[in-house]
């Protein structure tokens, strides 16, 4: 029963979504409505599990002094931090929720506005501006002419690279960014679009079979 | 000289780093410096559509990304909203990315602050006005897992958002008052660097059918081209030249357009850096075809 139960459910929600998305009648637009007015609570108790599961594994990290533990102390002052700015207001007032009457609380807390302004948006935006530097040293190393295929693909990416460049003149850069345009909407497009397909048909697959039962490893092994 | 190519072969990618930092930090400097930008079919049609409403029409605009495509993706959000506040269409605003509500506000009251000052655009003179919350824009900020919600949208934006991000509910909100789901809007345009995109042609614009345009990173961009060719999306800005025709049409230089030169320079540089990988490689190539030693 403790397996059958769920193989149940997710046969006749699955199936029922699927059918509903083809019925225009106003119950099943009705039962629809409600399905989605409960899947944020459920989703709820997923985010609930992932603070729960952070907030575990970073404390016994500290405990036990795991490999770079220390980092774990940040985390977790990020976290709680950031939840006491969102339910407090620049007074240390205690709100559940955002009301316009009040100045200041929740994520407009200055306290909240200041993390996030200086200590997140820098850390993120740091990030991925290094990914520019490894992608441009990586291109140096790895963008050879080795065969017809490479030379193709490094005569693609030189055109799309060059495609606003004002050195050529208006002549040749009118005809750079025309062989962009043709680049991407003629052999991306098709290349893109046997992708899509191909991974559309293996969702319907793979949703068919969970639905049907025959894929269970989202239950685990138990 | 093959010698030289075997040691330039062989360059420390700490060298790449440098090269590319000071290019970038000299170009950002080279303020008079111009990027021509031609601006191609995909972006036109975003600026149409906007430019073509009449006054008092409403969009919907989605600000799907993190801090970490801000530098991409900020520019597009600051010429699109201004360019719809200047011209009367009101915005209903959601941000269905986890980092994404303290930006989007942030780029909000910026836009609202420009378009206090008069300007000219495009040869028409736009007065300076005050643009206000519940009127002329909604923000309805963010709530989690980003497909139900754009189902929930779909069917009717007081489901998972009953009240703004402020805390006003949605029914006290005098824009609210005829526009019930996203197919109440004229369009909706959504801006990320995510699989958000996803959702939004899977859950959105194919069960509700709505003019639908996105936003893109300049990497996800090429993936999306397949769904305008398809008519799914109206159009579509990749990264920092989409936002920066964007900026051209609008006749609006901003962020985009003062990124271009840099991004150009740095593009420069790793030609320069592919070019001479490739030269040395054909060089020490047949070197070894000769029986050399690399």
């Amino acid at each position: 029963m403790k397996r059958q139960l769920p193989f149940f459910l997710v046969f006749v929600f699955g199936a029922f979504m699927a059918i509903q998305y083809f019925v225009p009648h106003k119950t099943s637009e009705a039962i629809y409505e409600f399905f989605i007015d409960i899947l944020p609570i459920i989703g709820v108790f997923a985010l609930a599990l992932g603070i729960w599961s952070l907030t575990k594994v970073s404390v016994d990290k500290i405990r036990y002094r795991r490999e770079n533990w220390q980092y774990a102390i940040f985390t977790l002052l990020g976290l709680f931090l950031m939840i006491l700015f969102g339910f407090t207001d620049e007074n240390w007032g205690f709100h559940w929720r955002m009301s316009p009457e009040v100045a200041g609380e929740g994520t407009d807390n200055p306290n909240f506005r200041l993390l996030f302004n200086y200590v997140m948006i820098p850390i993120q935006a740091t990030m991925f501006a290094l990914l520019a530097f490894f992608i441009a040293s990586a291109s140096y190393r790895a963008f050879r002419a080795r065969n017809l295929l490479a030379t193709l693909l490094l005569i693609a990416a030189l055109i799309l690279m060059l495609r606003f460049t004002p050195f050529f003149g208006d002549w040749i850069g009118l005809r750079l960014s025309e062989t962009a345009t043709w680049l991407m909407n003629v052999p991306n497009t098709a290349a893109q679009r046997a992708i899509v397909m191909g991974v559309g048909l293996g969702l319907v697959a793979t949703a068919l079979k969970v639905v049907l039962g025959i894929e269970r490893d989202y239950m685990g092994r138990g | 000289m093959k010698a030289t190519f075997e040691k330039l072969m062989l360059l420390d990618r700490r060298w790449v780093f440098l090269a590319l930092a000071v290019v970038g930090v000299a170009s950002y400097s080279l303020k008079d410096f111009q990027v021509p930008i031609l601006v191609t079919n995909e972006s036109r049609q975003i600026f149409a559509a906007i430019d073509e409403l009449e006054e008092g029409a409403t969009i919907f605009l989605s600000i799907d990304y993190d801090p970490n495509s801000l530098a991409e993706l900020h520019p597009m959000t600051y010429a699109i909203m201004e360019h719809a506040f200047r011209r009367g269409v009101r915005i209903v605003i959601t941000s269905l990315s986890t980092n994404g509500p303290g930006m989007a506000d942030e780029a909000i009251r910026a836009i609202a602050d420009s378009v206090r000052i008069d300007r000219e655009y495009n040869g028409v003179m736009y007065p300076g006005r005050e643009v206000v919350n519940g009127v002329d824009y909604a923000f309805l900020g963010y709530k989690p897992y980003p497909a139900i919600v754009i189902l929930a949208m779909g069917q009717d934006f007081r489901i998972p958002f009953p009240a703004d991000y402020y805390g006003t509910p949605l029914e006290e909100l005098p824009l609210m008052e005829n526009v019930r789901n996203l197919s109440s809007t004229e369009c909706v345009i959504v801006i990320t660097g995510t699989n958000i995109a996803d959702m939004w042609l899977a859950y959105g614009q194919a069960r509700q059918g709505f003019p639908l345009a996105f936003g893109l990173t300049g990497v996800s961009t090429a993936q999306y081209y397949p769904y305008l060719n398809s008519g799914q999306l109206f159009g579509l800005l990749g990264g920092m030249l989409g936002a920066a025709e964007y900026e051209q049409l609008a006749d609006n230089p901003g962020l985009a357009l003062d990124g271009m030169r840099v991004q150009l320079f740095l593009h420069w540089t790793i030609i320069i850096f592919i070019v001479i990988g490739n030269v040395g490689f054909f060089v020490t190539r047949k070197r070894r075809g000769a029986g050399g030693n690399v």
